[in-house]
């Protein structure tokens, strides 16, 4: 993990520059305090002695247990449906079937409003309709989880099926243009692409095709439940906490304050981890049995429940002039998606921002399908929009016989080359110059097929990592000190792992100027003041941001507090800082009072104060982007193409890194999954029935122990002067460019290109 | 047609669910009904349970609330479920809890009698071997069994000499036979190190740890 010096100098001038444009956050230039430390995760102990627990853990009396009944067609309707020999079987305690089923309204579907949580707008369980292959059609709740699963083996469900829409490739051909993508235009022309790309020296024009991915988070998704009167208790596993109750109290038409939804443990989210069928079946069901019911989804019930990343087809057409530079950036594609669902799977948002061209044609298409909704898995879009983009530049530069970084210094653009913005914070050639020294890409024979150990092909290649920066709306924070000189930092946020609790308590202990043994951050609860949504990589700073805002409110009241009694009177809060456990000027040392004087003398036990982040105004002054580079080293069977990663690295630019231990599991959990989406991951839809032919972890392959090498991860450090912290999210920057550094890699070792994913063996024999 | 269903609702209203301890305290251990033959789970004798069809693993989450175990797939491919008997790994959600009267199983929840952390649940938290940390302890129980099949010679798929009496804790023997566990946080380089670190420290265990 090395830090480059000369870029961090670099990165001083930056900030001091931008500084009266909007004035970085404080905490950004602050030494000396525990954010840039690796602090070992606060909940660790907890989670390596198995008592952190997750939502199908929790107990409750008289709990039943639930079992879905899934639909084997894909689009139709329930002709009948025999749940007699269930009723009867022992321990059954409610069979509820779209018959008996509570009205409820369809949920508001994630996008269709920002406090949205659903997968799909589809109603659950309502009447006879069947919209895809696996779909609930009854759920059994039992005393037991085998008398559940024995008595939901007894029902007979036989259907009337439809045509269904289930071949991508015709449904590709009867495409539609999406209003938006992720409130961007679907299309972007600048321009006459197609024309400078015929009219360019050099020109690649390629086709690739990425298939549905399941996020496969070892915990399965769960729910325990119960109504208390009229009040609703969720034990939720979800990245979206106050989303969910928002749309759960449109679904069952109760008020908000009426449902609490905690969440305090996540076995793993990667976007996968919202509302979906199973807990509203839950609720439902709980309301009808009037007793707690815990919906812990099979492994199986998972792949057809909860929707993964669906597949594409994209076409990038490269066109350069003889100097290296870019005359036409194509970047064009279809994805599968349901009518009932918004999420276009942004793949042509890398090319956007990534490199300057003459002209550009970025455009998204979308096919409907009758299928589980897809949804947002680990860098939508990004993941699978670099494998093609960074693919195709790879080959360009072949095509040009030039290095794959120099192409890429050539194409270095000074603005956002499709919105025009500034940069806030872009060195996206130092991750690549800083991984190519540490990586020796000198090394690399440019000839393919060019290095050989025995029977094993070795080869190198390099792809770009980009994701944007976002910081979610409509998250607020507490702050409160206590008179012990505690803290306590409260949002309903979520821990996936992500390192959330710990990189909380180190900011909040920064902010207040406490040791971060004094701070508590207390989250996954919608008691808490709203959280915003754990996706998009933006919760880090989503909470940085409501925290400073809740914490400056709180320093108002403290000197209020204070009175002018205090070595503090004639201080406004702008003139003071939180350090040493108190408040004080800066220069000025005598000018302190502690926070335990402050509360003593004013009589008081604790201090708190709450406040909402401030609007993202960040966002729509400059482009503000992640970047890095990733390396990779591969060996290839030359007698049963067998790929093996022998080495892998990733330099990062994403602001500065606030706790480099969890930071770097961060940066590798992606690359990781990265590995699987390049050589081995793949949900199999039948196209004949619709049905996912490989609902299990035997059969829908992750990458293992064995398959994954020491991965070494660099970064810049450069904190981005317009970001709460100066930080940017990590979660799924990694995965991005993966795919395309080993298939770019695998090319250089064999010769061979794959454009087609996951890279099996077959494919290269 | 719908037989029973709604003549069934509401018929067995249990108790409050306010009564019992929620999220972060340890309820008491509902000790099923059984027969006499017990299981020896953690030091404790637990009846085996009267549903002949319940797994190792659901006679711990739900019977005996120990839910440091966990439930990844329910069918033998990701390792979550891992827990010893005897010293061995096994996946419990594979094995029929009928099947282990008279056995003695550990599960993470009783690594060491005394609270204390294991060495190798110390080494996990200074490599961060873990994010979410569903995968941990299933991890950590298939670590210490996979250690002693090492110092009991017990060949892999990667193992050069079949016939070596014990075994180097090599990184590829420790990959290879750590594959069984599934962590899709991708925290697999801190698990190796962590498990790595702790193995090489035994002296009668391996020659090195890479
Ligand atoms: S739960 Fe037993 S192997 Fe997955
Ligand atoms: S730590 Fe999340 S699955 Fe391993």
């Amino acid at each position: 993990m090395s830090i480059l010096d000369t870029i961090q100098q670099t990165a001083a001038g930056v900030v001091a520059k931008l500084r009266p444009d909007a004035p970085p956050d404080r905490l950004i230039g602050r030494k000396h305090g525990s954010i840039g430390t690796s602090l070992p995760r606060i909940d660790g102990p907890r989670k390596v002695r198995g008592e952190a627990r997750f939502a199908a853990e929790v107990p409750a009396a008289g709990l039943t247990y639930a079992a879905l009944l899934h639909s084997t067609i894909a689009r139709g309707r329930i002709a009948t449906l025999d749940t007699a020999a269930a009723a009867q079987a022992p321990g059954v305690v409610l069979i509820m079937t779209h018959e008996n089923a509570p009205r409820l309204k369809p949920p508001a579907a994630f996008m269709s409003d920002p406090r949205a949580a659903g997968a799909s707008d589809l109603p659950v369980m309502q009447d006879a309709t069947i919209h895809w292959n696996g779909e609930p059609v009854a759920v059994v709740l039992a005393e037991t989880q085998e008398q559940a699963d024995h008595a939901k083996s007894l029902i007979v469900a036989t259907y009337e099926a439809e045509p269904a829409r289930l071949s991508f490739a015709q449904a590709a051909t009867r495409s539609r243009q999406p209003e938006s993508v992720l409130g961007e235009p679907a299309i972007i022309r600048i321009g006459d692409a197609e024309a400078a790309l015929a009219g360019a020296a050099f020109q690649v024009d390629l086709t690739f095709h990425t298939p549905r991915h399941s996020h496969a988070a070892i915990e399965p998704h769960a729910a325990t439940v119960w109504w208390e009167g009229d009040r609703l208790v969720i034990h939720d596993a979800t990245q979206m906490l106050h989303q969910t109750r928002w749309t759960l109290a449109g679904i069952f038409g109760i008020t908000e304050e009426k449902i609490r939804i905690h969440s305090p443990f996540v076995g793993g989210g990667f976007g996968g981890k919202g509302l979906w069928s199973h807990q509203i079946l839950a609720i439902a069901a709980s309301k009808l049995a009037g007793r707690p019911v815990r919906m812990a989804l099979s492994r199986e019930g998972v792949f057809r429940v909860a929707g993964g990343r669906t597949t594409t087809t994209q076409r990038v057409a490269l066109g350069a002039n003889a100097d290296g530079t870019l005359a036409a950036l194509i970047h064009t594609g279809t994805v599968a998606m349901t009518t009932h669902n918004n999420c276009p799977e942004q793949f042509t948002f890398p090319a956007r921002h990534l490199y300057a061209a003459g002209s550009f044609l970025l455009e998204q298409r979308v096919a409907d399908m009758d299928m589980l909704a897809n949804t947002f898995m680990r860098a939508p879009g990004e993941s699978i929009g670099t494998f093609a983009l960074e693919t195709a530049l790879d080959e360009l530069a072949e095509a040009m016989r030039l290095d794959p970084i120099e192409l890429r210094r050539r194409l270095e653009p000074e603005q956002d080359p499709t919105s025009g913005h500034a940069f806030s914070s872009r060195h996206m050639l130092a991750a690549f110059e800083a991984g190519a020294e540490r990586f020796g890409w000198s090394q690399r024979n440019p000839v393919p097929r060019g290095r050989r150990e025995g029977e094993w092909l070795i080869g190198m290649g390099v792809a770009a990592a980009t994701y944007p920066y976002y910081r979610m709306l409509g998250g607020a924070a507490r702050v409160t000190i206590t008179r012990d000189g505690y803290a306590r930092v409260a949002t309903a946020g979520h821990e996936m792992g992500m390192g959330t609790a710990t990189v909380q308590a180190q900011a909040g202990a920064d902010r207040l100027g406490l040791p971060v043994e004094h701070v508590t951050f207390e989250y996954g609860d919608t008691a808490l003041p709203a959280g915003t949504v754990a996706g998009g990589s933006s919760q880090t700073v989503s909470i940085a941001a409501a925290v400073a805002a809740a914490s400056a409110k709180l320093i108002a009241e403290l000197l209020t507090l204070a009175g002018n009694d205090s070595p503090l009177a004639g201080l406004s809060a702008g003139e003071v800082e939180a350090r040493d456990g108190g408040l004080g000027h800066p220069e000025q040392a005598d000018r302190f009072e502690s926070y335990v004087s402050i509360l003593t003398r004013a009589g008081r036990e604790e201090v708190s104060a709450e406040a909402d982040a401030p609007q993202p105004v960040e966002t729509q002054r400059y482009s503000m982007h992640s970047y890095g580079a990733q390396f990779c080293e591969v060996r290839v069977s030359a007698v049963t193409g067998e790929v093996r990663v022998s080495r892998f690295l990733g330099s990062f630019d994403t602001g500065r890194i606030l706790n480099p231990r969890m930071a770097a599991s961060q940066f590798r959990g992606g690359i990781i999954m990265g590995l699987g989406l390049a050589l081995m991951e793949e949900t199999e839809f039948d196209e004949r029935s619709g049905r996912i032919m490989n609902p299990s972890l035997a059969e829908y392959h992750v990458p293992v122990h064995l398959d994954v090498p020491d991965i070494e991860v660099i970064w810049t450090d450069i904190a981005d002067p317009h970001a709460p912290l100066g930080a940017h999210g990590i979660g799924e920057i990694g995965i991005t460019g993966v795919g395309a550094a080993v298939a770019n890699a695998i090319h250089n070792a064999t010769g061979r290109r794959v454009r087609d994913l996951p890279i099996t063996l077959d494919k290269l024999l | 047609m719908l037989v029973g269903g709604l003549a069934r609702l509401g018929l067995r209203a249990g108790p409050s669910p306010r009564d019992v301890p929620q999220n972060g305290a340890t309820p008491p251990a509902a000790v099923p009904k059984g027969v006499d033959m017990p299981i020896t789970i953690n030091g404790q004798a637990v009846p085996i349970p009267v549903d002949v069809r319940t797994s190792l693993l659901d006679l711990l989450r739900e019977q005996l609330h120990l839910s440091g175990t966990k439930k990844g797939c329910n069918q033998g491919a990701c390792g979550a479920c891992t827990v010893l008997v005897d010293g061995e790994r096994i996946l419990s959600c594979l094995a029929l809890a009928a099947q282990y009267e008279g056995r003695s199983v550990v599960s993470i929840e009783g690594l060491t009698p005394d609270g204390e952390l294991h060495p190798l649940q110390r080494a996990f938290i200074n490599h961060d071997g873990y994010q979410c940390g569903y995968c941990t302890p299933g991890q950590i129980c298939s670590a210490i069994g996979m250690a002693d099949e090492l110092r009991r010679g017990v060949p892999s798929a990667v193992t050069a000499d079949l016939a070596a009496t014990t075994m180097a804790l090599t990184g590829d023997e420790l990959r290879e036979r750590m594959s069984g566990n599934l962590c899709r946080c991708g925290a697999h380089n801190g698990i190796v190190a962590a498990i790595a670190e702790t193995f090489a420290r035994t002296p009668a265990m391996a020659e090195a740890a890479e």
